[in-house]
């Protein structure tokens, strides 16, 4: 009994271990393979490297953003109110926004040393910067206050006005560009790459992502048992409150 | 549902009659706003150039202001719970208070534009004149929305003043775009034609109709918690 | 009266109030840990008992405003949960806060609150006589009248909407003397007049002498003290 509970209230399972360990032999031949293996770019020369977690960055960070949205989506639609769905779309968001810093990073890094210049007002650019502070303010709401389940539908229907407002930003920061060609540098830097690069660009994305499922399944847990300690607290000042009025 | 609405709105434009909030205050705030604009950008030529960008810039900090005043009288003496406790329609609550919202907006917009013709010399022929009532309404309405549905999330939360902002500024930026530009045509600023205008008309039309449709349905479960 | 809703005339329920074995949580704290109570058609109740004992949630759940983790509880017939517009509409709450738009007059926010469900203006007229505020009071703005005045506003504007059952939360806080005398007149009237009305108060000797049965409320639970069983 007691082993049972205890294995209930931590996060890790024999998968996610598993997972684990996968997930870190993978960064250690994404580090091998990014800094030492593969050659340094014709033009770009070694800033190249910083592709191979830039990349993968990006792409976890907008995955993850698509997570939160369906996840919110399926917590409004379904009958249950499972908050396991919302959990799912809190933890997501979370991991969500760490990554898009870290691409946001790497990325102007990389725009300096390649374009000289930090921050270019391109559309995919800033609209990755509106992403990052919609969601910063999604997170803001998620620490309201109240019940889980006003928690819950708050930032759902919050997560899903996200999903609409991305678009429309994205497409009107596009149009507004078209006309301002001389701001957009962003399309003239080709990068040549050859199979080796485009592998371990590849596996950067692969690695990532193991890498935000095992987060994801960690921190769905995490956020589970905090709401358990609530619930838990609940029964036992349940039981107080009883034995309090039949004293009184 | 649109006796609700116009229950609604009525009473905010009575309660803005008698307390003239965003008349003495917001209004004087926005154009304070242009005119320190002219002190920092200091320069004519300059102006002239950004006068439609600093025009929808001064709208969009005023909004913060009249979204939280707009809730800010609902939440004071529990009108808001009150509304909610009585079972009144918050799909006509929305409609209503974004109509108050949208009235006073329009209000604000014209007091802006014309302080841009005096302040910054801006110029509008009849045909750009068209243009801009009709990207004012289209504006206006996308913000209204959006700031309502966003005010009432906000509403009555602790740290509402710094979390609407938060909120609010990265969604209407659309509206800035499409404003700026479909202003820029009607003043003819950069020898910009007025026919140029007209396209991003679409890019507001789409805003205010997907955040009023969106707003008058996600309205209800935002506030009723 | 003639505003009794639809439901209460056909009699299709037991009690206008009927709360079993409920349990709410706000936060981890079960305000209400397993309060059962009935209350009829033109009872006064009162509620009293210490702070924190969960009288203004055992309000908040008849208004379908806290939600109901176990047990149920239904209004005029309406179930809290499931029913919950329903009984919002035949429901008034006044807590701390009456709900008023202080730029406006005592008949503007009669009005207001009237036309959240087409009232006429023969109904309105009504429910400000009946919260004496007729004449020269009408026309006052919210923010220049008395704690008083202002309670009386708030309850005119339940009558304006067509409230049958009442729920009021310190109704007494902050009234003086003549403000608290006018209020029980006014409530014992719309009482007998077939309006249901529960208070919430720590004042024993005034609500107590308003009230046609005194119930207390002890640790989220319901405990008869007169008038029969809870």
């Amino acid at each position: 009994m007691t082993t049972r509970v205890a294995r209930d209230r931590v996060t890790g399972t024999p998968f996610t271990r598993g997972l684990g360990i996968v997930t870190i032999a993978g960064i250690v031949w994404l580090v091998i393979f990014g800094l030492f293996v593969t050659p340094a770019d014709v033009n770009q020369g070694e800033t190249v490297r910083i592709m191979y977690a830039h990349v993968p960055g990006a792409w976890l960070a907008y995955l993850a953003f698509i997570v939160t949205a369906l996840s919110s989506a399926m917590y409004l639609w379904r009958r249950t109110r499972s908050l396991t769905w919302d959990r799912i779309a809190g933890a997501s968001a979370e991991i969500g926004v760490l990554f898009m810093g870290i691409s946001l990073v790497t990325g102007s890094l990389w725009g300096r040393l390649t374009w000289g210049t930090f921050w270019t007002w391109d559309a995919r650019l800033t609209t990755t910067a509106f992403l990052f502070v919609t969601y910063i303010g999604y997170l803001a709401v998620r620490n309201l206050g109240g019940t889980h389940h006003q928690r819950a539908r708050r930032s759902a229907v919050l997560a899903l006005l996200a999903v609409l407002e991305i678009p429309l930003v994205h497409f009107s920061v596009e149009i507004w560009n078209s006309l301002h060609q001389e701001a957009s540098v962003a399309g003239n830097t080709d990068v040549t790459m050859d199979g080796l690069m485009l592998f371990t660009l590849f596996l950067g994305v692969i690695v990532f992502t193991l890498m935000y499922v095992w987060m994801l399944l960690h921190r769905q847990r995490a956020l589970t048992l905090e709401d358990m300690l609530d619930d838990t607290g609940l029964d036992r000042a349940l039981a107080a409150r009883r034995t309090e009025a039949g004293v009184s | 549902m649109l006796r609700t609405a116009k229950t609604i709105a009525a009473k905010d434009l009575r309660i803005e009659l008698r307390s003239r909030v965003i008349a003495n205050q917001v209004i004087p705030f926005a154009a304070l706003v242009m005119i320190l604009f002219a002190f920092a950008l200091d320069s004519d030529a300059v102006l002239e150039r950004v006068a439609p960008g600093l025009v929808w810039l001064a709208t969009i900090f005023s909004v913060l202001f009249i979204v939280a005043r707009s809730f800010a009288l609902e939440t004071t003496d529990g009108a808001l719970e009150a509304l909610r406790a009585a079972g009144v329609d918050p799909m006509g609550i929305f409609l209503g208070k974004t109509l108050a919202l949208a009235t006073q907006l329009i209000a604000l917009e014209a007091v802006l534009v014309g302080a841009s013709v005096v302040l910054y010399r801006a110029d509008v022929s009849a045909s750009g004149g068209v243009l801009l009532v009709t990207t004012a309404i289209l504006a206006t309405v996308g913000l209204a929305s959006v700031g309502t549905l966003y005010g009432g999330l906000a509403a009555g939360a602790k740290g509402r003043e710094t979390l609407l902002p938060l909120l609010l500024l990265p969604v209407v930026a659309p509206v800035l775009i499409g404003a700026t530009r479909a202003t820029e045509s009607a003043f003819g600023t950069n020898g910009i034609d007025v026919s140029e205008g007209w396209p991003w008309l679409g890019l507001l039309a789409v805003f205010a109709v997907l955040f009023s449709v969106v707003g008058a349905v996600a309205f209800g479960p935002l506030v009723d918690d | 009266m003639t505003d009794v809703p639809a439901e209460l005339r056909s009699g299709r329920f037991d009690h206008v109030v009927d709360v079993r074995d409920v349990v709410v949580v706000l936060g981890a704290f079960p305000a209400l840990a397993g309060a059962s109570l009935t209350v009829d058609r033109g009872e006064i109740v009162l509620l009293s008992g210490p702070n924190g004992a969960g009288k203004t949630t055992l309000l908040r759940a008849c208004a379908g405003l806290v939600p109901i983790e176990r047990g149920r509880a239904s209004v005029l017939g309406l179930d809290v949960s499931t029913e919950r517009d329903a009984v919002r509409r035949h429901v008034g709450l006044i807590g701390h806060h009456n709900g008023l738009y202080s730029d406006l007059s005592v008949a503007e926010n009669v009005r207001f609150w009237g036309s959240t469900v087409g009232a006429s203006s023969a109904e309105i007229a009504t429910a400000m006589q009946r919260m004496g505020l007729d004449g020269r009071l009408s026309d006052l703005p919210v923010a220049r009248l008395s704690a008083g005045q202002r309670r009386r506003t708030a309850l005119a504007s339940l009558v304006a909407r067509r409230a049958s059952l009442w729920l009021l939360d310190e109704p007494h806080a902050g009234l003086d003397a003549e403000g608290r005398d006018e209020l029980d007149s006014v409530l014992r009237a719309a009482a007998a007049a077939g309006a249901t009305i529960m208070v919430a108060s720590h004042e024993l000797e005034r609500a107590g002498s308003l009230a046609t049965r005194h119930v207390r409320v002890v640790a989220g639970q319901v405990v008869p003290v007169s008038g029969g069983a809870a």
